[in-house]
């Protein structure tokens, strides 16, 4: 069954249409790889799918329902109930130190005590490496810990569903790696599904099931997509000359926009 | 409207207006809908805000509170000295400090200490797309960060408001000491001069007056816009919009209290 349906997409500002003609499918339990370059449009796509940003035209399901268009407020707020988001900015509560960004979905959705909140979210940040730094405030902490902090925040409901936007930008190697492993330990343990923005080839190559590669010129007017499919197929067999250049060079250094 | 353009300026104060109203409207539902998000309105905050706001003000209501007496004591005691009158400071500096000066200043003071800090947290929270981590998270701003900075404006600008008119009832006391008045007869002036209704109706009034500060400064901060300056901006409209609202209110007051008869 398909986690996110996606149809016909597209997004103007103004008089510019950042992409169009955007659809596709997210399987329950995949790791969904959106790829490509700084600019096209993956973050507004995925602000599009969390329901932060109405589509200028096009639908999107969460599990089965319709979040966009008249009436589908109450299909929205369900659908939040289900999925966990890391913001590229980490977006962290800069009033909360760590420990606090994770407590607060648990002090406002579930009725563990105070206690079991704060056991849980010293464990969600021991899963992203942080066990040490529950009590520092966003301000005290480097980009990379804030994004996995966010993403210790976005696992705290442990959510079938996860938005991860460029997770291991300007994260080490080591680090990156280690964040590989936990969201496939997730998609194979509790068959999470992902939405993951990245640009780390061996990362995409690790982990995606598909993946999705937006170009700014994909239409002579819009960006759009470029290529769909597992990432594997697309390197050996895609002819597209920008996806051949993704693939068949290093990974470029993860372009922050 | 075919062939017609309408002005910028006109366009920008209408998209004012009416972002004032769904911001209203917004505190509306989301006063309807507490009982149900009873979870999201925090306590604790309302008693962080509180201090911040309150208790932290303290200072300097007080300074102003007693210079104000001082000085409004001072500058009547010219006039009236020359009709042998100046017992009558009290009533003037009693009556003017409870219904009016108190609530005004403290309302002043509150726009430009807390108003302004509601604009530029809020402002930087939506800079850091904290307020979008919120939505996803399906969490309502307005509950969860408007209401308990309103609700603790409302409750701690009256307090503030009676301590600046102790104070300022000191300061006048001081200088009419120096007259050579006694304390005793300051204090029988005062009380024959300002009721009880002064200064019940000064409290009310600046009940009102922080709560609005409070939402003014909170609507500029999730209003806040993109780029290096929009946080200044936020907290500039704050403070600006939260005592023009807070005079108009004032007025508004006026002229009902004059129907009244109070
Ligand atoms: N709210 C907005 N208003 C106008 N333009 C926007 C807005 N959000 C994003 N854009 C533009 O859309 C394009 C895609 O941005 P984004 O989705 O952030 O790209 P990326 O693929 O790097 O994540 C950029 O050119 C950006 O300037
Ligand atoms: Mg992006």
């Amino acid at each position: 069954m398909a986690i996110i349906e996606a149809s016909g997409l597209a997004q103007r500002f103004g008089d510019r249409t950042i992409f169009r003609d955007v659809s596709f499918r997210v399987e329950e339990g995949q790791v969904f790889v959106l790829l490509g370059g700084s600019g096209c449009g993956k973050s507004t796509l995925m602000r599009q799918l969390v329901g932060l940003l109405p589509p200028t035209e096009g639908e999107i399901a969460i599990a089965g329902a319709r979040i966009t268009g008249p009436d589908a407020a109450p299909a929205l707020a369900a659908a939040r109930r289900r999925f966990g988001v890391m913001f590229q900015s980490g977006a962290l509560f800069g009033s909360l130190d760590l420990a606090g960004n994770v407590m607060l979905p648990l002090e406002m959705f579930t009725d563990l005590p105070r206690a079991e909140r704060a056991a849980r979210a010293r464990a969600k940040l021991a899963e992203v490496g942080l066990a040490d730094a529950a009590d520092r405030l966003p301000a005290e902490i480097s980009g990379g810990m804030a994004k996995r902090a966010a993403i210790a925040r976005a696992l705290a409901l442990d959510p079938p569903l996860l938005f991860l936007d460029e997770p291991s930008a300007g994260l080490d190697p080591i680090t990156a790696a280690e964040l590989d492993r936990l969201i496939l330990s997730l998609r194979d343990r509790r068959g999470t599904s992902f939405v993951v923005v990245t640009h780390e080839l061996a990362s995409i190559l690790a982990i995606g099931d598909a993946c999705l590669m937006l170009d700014r010129n994909a239409w002579p007017d819009a960006g759009g997509v470029i290529a769909a499919g597992p990432p594997r197929v697309l390197k050996a067999e895609s002819r597209h000359p920008v996806v051949r250049a993704f693939f068949d060079r290093a990974p470029l250094a993860a372009e922050a926009a | 409207m075919p062939g017609r353009r309408i002005s910028p300026r006109l366009a920008a104060a209408f998209a004012t207006a009416t972002g004032g109203l769904v911001f209203i409207g917004a505190l509306v539902t989301a006063l309807v809908r507490l009982p149900v998000n009873r979870r999201q309105f925090r306590l604790s905050d309302v008693a962080r805000e509180a201090e911040q706001a309150g208790f932290r003000a303290l200072p300097l209501v007080l300074l102003l509170g007693a210079l104000i007496g001082l000085i409004l004591a001072f500058q009547s005691a010219i006039p009236m000295r020359r009709f042998g009158a100046d017992i009558f400071v009290a009533n003037l500096v009693s009556v003017s400090l409870l219904r009016e000066l108190g609530p005004l200043l403290s309302a002043v003071i509150l726009a430009g200490r807390t108003g302004s800090a509601f604009a530029a947290e809020l402002g930087t929270m939506k800079v850091n797309q904290e307020l979008d981590a919120l939505a996803v998270m399906g969490l309502d701003p307005v509950t969860l960060l408007v209401l308990p900075r309103m609700a603790a404006t409302l409750l701690v600008t009256p307090v503030l408001t009676l301590m600046m008119d102790a104070a300022g009832l000191i300061g006048m006391t001081l200088v009419m000491v120096g007259f050579g008045y006694s304390e005793p007869a300051i204090q029988a002036q005062v009380q024959q001069a300002a009721s009880v209704s002064d200064l019940i109706g000064g409290l009310a009034k600046a009940a009102v007056f922080g709560a609005v500060v409070a939402a003014i400064g909170c609507r500029a901060g999730l209003g806040t816009g993109n780029g290096p300056r929009a946080v200044g901006l936020a907290a500039t409209a704050a403070v600006v919009g939260g005592i023009v609202a807070t005079i108009l209110l004032d007025g508004a007051f006026a002229m009902l209290f004059y129907r009244l008869g109070w």
